[in-house]
């Protein structure tokens, strides 16, 4: 199942192509980063929604090209402490413009869902069953400040209390 | 000294709030250790060898006499009634229970204090010259700088799951006492030849089993950028740092492994591709001026700096005279001084502090200091701003708490992590070698002049034996101890790392062979010259011979 | 004291930290001298036997240790696990 930014649960929409699989017509699929090297072309050619699964070694600017034609982006987390598709995501995001559902799979635990959603993630590939006993969907809402500005354009305290500050001075 | 605002005190509360249920779902079986652990070391919750141990983050080293209290309290109520104080400028305490760490961390906020980030592969506690604010060769007040680094790497969603942990220090002053060569990223204040204030910034510092200095990757960005520039260099670590060997995941190896040539154009490219990021980053000036306003300094009263009266007292007491000359620093306020508490009285643990000692100097703070208190990373206390007229009283009430022993910078001011008598990473013990060596040296250590001797008790080097003038390391060979001994190390602006001068030796035998070094740096140093002076001058060589001649 | 090396299982208490031993049927001691001690072979079906069982386990990171008999005391044989069951070796300074 999926969770969304928003806490709620529901079916992954997508299939998820093995790099000799084919698709069907109109089909919504996603593909590996290798097969979109490789086939790239082909699949801009797709006839359904497509979507990428890019690996947390590549730089997001190789898939830069290509994010005109895609509507996901599947980023992965294969251990709890591997950060590095959190700055991918802030790339993807900020840097390449990058407007369609990006989504974390992997090894995806409740404590991290806050992080991977300032950092610009709107889906997660969850363990259902863990996300209902453990209350996941509350994740999201354990803060309201920050300190930093991110993706989710919470106004970080730092500018929040300068703000106050010079309004009082006003 | 900065105080919470609204802001500050909901996040906290926030953050406690969440680890509570973490704790919860821990103790109900819904979250593995495996999982957990990374969750309670984000709070600073480590398991050691006989219970959990917490460790609380005392930002840049500075403390209120309501923190110092609130520690205190810590250690009465939930532990054995004491605290040891780290290099990290941070206290720990030894016999916590995990579930009483929900209360523990909700007490804590009351005084501002937590265990965010004392742990786990993010941002560690930011640390500063503990002198700050009232140093006499001090550039700027670096406080400021720290606390605005220190909130904007709070819980930061991008670097919260770096290849591994991260510690930055800034230095403000002309020496520097910030050890910044030895962080992950250093930060030397400067300014520039406009009048405007930046950084030098030094990346990929560190001991461990690899110890390297930083080197630098920019000499001068404005403060306005500073933000903006060390996100710029962690993305770039978080991307690139290696991930599949633990021992080759600081940012030093990524550093040494690309050069830092290629490590600052990777950097810099970065940097210049981050557009409407960096505008988001940058520091308005009036953020930085709100900032500093928090660290303005006490309403000083006015005090004669007619030292007639004290030269006397000195005179009198030899013994006082010798704790003025070892254990107080110049304060740039006419008619003030620099305390430091030292918390290596001879044959005690170093940098442990028992909860009637920490409310003796809270109180001392507020009577005598503006009830201000640092901590330093060679483990002692700091009393920021004493009139010299209230030197001689100051003196007697920390001698009468055991505090005042006259022993800043000499031998017996000994810095040394906990070791194998409470951690589960060390190899071998510390603390008695610590407790052996101060007792043994103590008695001339006013003739061997100053000497930094730095042990751990493993390679991961807590006790920074890497940079001591003579530094000890504790192995572990065949099931027993064993110590390698290093000479010519330095943490200070001409940071060095020392040589090591043989095979490691036996517990037993430390003692003699660190005092056949110490023989043998008398016998060779000239007029005033300092033990790594002396190692410059004259290389390993001498000191090699004397243990080989020994043996 | 005899010689003969034999072993146990310890771990940290999960609630509070507290090492703790194996004590046979789903049993914790804080007392070393009252754990269960095995032959080496049998060691590995003591440490499955002391890991057994649904979450939470009552023991953090269960692990098996060496131990020599000596009359009625069970001594560790290596310093770190004679610190942990005997605590410190330096006193401190706790009021």
């Amino acid at each position: 199942m999926l969770l969304d930014k928003h806490g709620v649960l529901g079916p992954d929409t997508w299939r998820h192509l093995g790099d000799d699989e084919p698709a069907a017509d109109g089909e919504a699929v996603t593909i590996s980063f290798k097969r979109w090297q490789a086939e790239g072309e082909r699949w801009r050619e797709h006839s359904g929604p497509l979507g990428l699964r890019l690996p947390n070694d590549i730089a997001p600017a190789a898939i830069a090209a290509a994010l005109d034609r895609v509507a996901l982006v599947v980023l992965n987390f294969p251990r709890f402490v591997d950060g590095r598709a959190y700055s991918q995501a802030r790339l993807l995001r900020d840097r390449f413009g990058f407007r369609g559902e990006l989504r974390a799979a992997g090894n995806v635990l409740r404590d991290q869902l806050l992080f991977m959603a300032r950092c610009g993630f709107d889906s997660f590939e969850v363990d259902t069953e863990r996300a209902r006993a453990e209350n996941w969907s509350t994740a999201f809402r354990e803060f309201d400040l920050f300190y930093q500005p991110a993706n989710d354009r919470a106004e970080p305290i730092l500018w929040r209390r300068l703000r106050n500050w010079q309004t009082a001075a006003e | 000294m900065y105080h919470y605002d609204e802001y500050d005190r909901r996040f906290l509360e926030e953050r406690v709030a969440q680890y509570r249920d973490q704790v919860r779902r821990r103790l109900a079986g819904q979250l593995s250790e495996d999982e957990f652990r990374s969750l309670r070391l984000m709070n600073g919750l480590y398991l050691q060898l006989h219970a959990y141990m917490l460790r609380i983050s005392i930002p840049y080293g500075t403390l209120s006499s309501a923190k110092l209290r609130g520690l205190a309290e810590v250690a009465r109520r939930w532990d054995k009634g004491y605290g040891h104080f780290t290099t990290r400028q941070n206290i720990q305490f030894n016999w916590i229970h995990l579930e009483d760490t929900p209360d523990i961390l909700v007490h804590l906020a009351t005084v501002e204090l937590h265990g965010i980030q004392t742990s786990g592969n993010s941002f560690r506690n930011i640390t500063t010259d503990p002198f700050a604010g009232v140093a006499a060769d001090e550039i700027d007040d670096p406080r400021p700088y720290c606390e605005i680094v220190r909130q904007w790497s709070a819980l930061h969603p991008e670097f919260s799951f770096l290849p591994r942990k991260f510690k930055i220090a800034i230095n403000a002053a002309s020496e520097d006492r910030a050890a910044v060569k030895i962080h992950d990223l250093g930060l030397n204040l400067r300014r520039n030849a406009a009048g405007e204030i930046g950084f030098e910034v030094l990346v990929g510092g560190g001991l461990g089993r690899t110890p390297i200095l930083a080197q630098t990757v920019r000499d001068f960005v404005p403060r306005r950028e500073l933000l903006a520039y060390i996100t710029a260099c962690l993305r770039v670590y978080n991307q690139y740092g290696r991930r599949d060997n633990l021992f080759k995941s600081r940012i030093k190896i990524l550093v040494q492994s690309l050069g830092i040539e290629k490590y600052r154009a990777e950097v810099e490219d970065e940097y210049a591709a981050m557009g409407a990021e960096r505008d988001a980053l940058a520091l308005p000036d009036a953020a930085v001026a709100a900032m500093q306003a928090q660290f303005a300094p006490p309403a000083y009263r006015e005090a004669a700096n007619d030292d007639a009266e004290l030269r006397r007292a000195q005179a009198a007491e030899p013994e006082f005279a010798r704790w003025i000359e070892r254990n107080t620093r110049p304060h740039k306020q006419a008619g003030h001084a620099i305390v430091i508490v030292s918390l290596k009285p001879l044959g005690r643990p170093t940098g442990d502090c028992s909860a009637s000692q920490m409310e003796t100097v809270a109180e001392l703070a507020d009577t005598l200091s503006f009830g201000e208190v640092r901590v330093t990373h060679d483990q002692n206390l700091v009393l920021p701003h004493v009139r010299k007229s209230a030197l001689y009283d100051l003196w007697l009430r920390l001698g009468a708490a055991d505090l005042a022993t006259p022993n800043i910078g000499l031998a017996s001011d000994i810095i040394a992590c906990p070791g194998l008598d409470y951690c589960s990473l060390a190899t071998a013990r510390s603390i008695p070698v610590a407790q052996a060596l101060s007792r043994h040296l103590a008695e001339r250590e006013v003739a061997i002049g100053p000497l930094q001797i730095k042990i751990s008790g493993c390679i991961n080097a807590c006790g920074h034996h890497h940079v001591g003038h003579i530094g000890i390391l504790g192995l572990e060979k065949n099931g027993a101890e064993s110590y390698q001994i290093t000479v010519g190390g330095s943490d200070s602006a001409r940071a060095a790392l020392g040589g090591i001068v043989g095979p490691a030796v036996a517990a037993d035998e430390v003692t003699a062979t660190v005092d056949r070094l110490v023989d043998t740096y008398l016998r060779l140093r000239r007029d005033g010259e300092r033990f790594p002076d002396t190692y410059r001058r004259v290389g390993l060589a001498p000191f090699k011979e004397a243990l080989y001649v020994a043996r | 004291m005899t010689d003969r090396v034999l072993k146990l299982v310890t771990g940290n208490r999960l609630h509070d930290g507290t090492v703790v031993y194996f004590a046979g049927s789903g049993a914790w001691t804080p007392q070393i001298d009252d754990a269960r001690l095995v032959e080496d072979k049998d060691g590995a079906a003591l440490l499955a036997e002391a890991q057994a069982g649904s979450p939470p386990h009552p023991a953090v990171g269960p692990a098996l240790i060496e131990a020599v008999r000596d009359g009625r005391r069970i001594v560790p044989l290596m310093l770190r696990e004679r610190i942990r069951a005997f605590g410190p070796t330096v006193a401190y300074r706790g009021d």
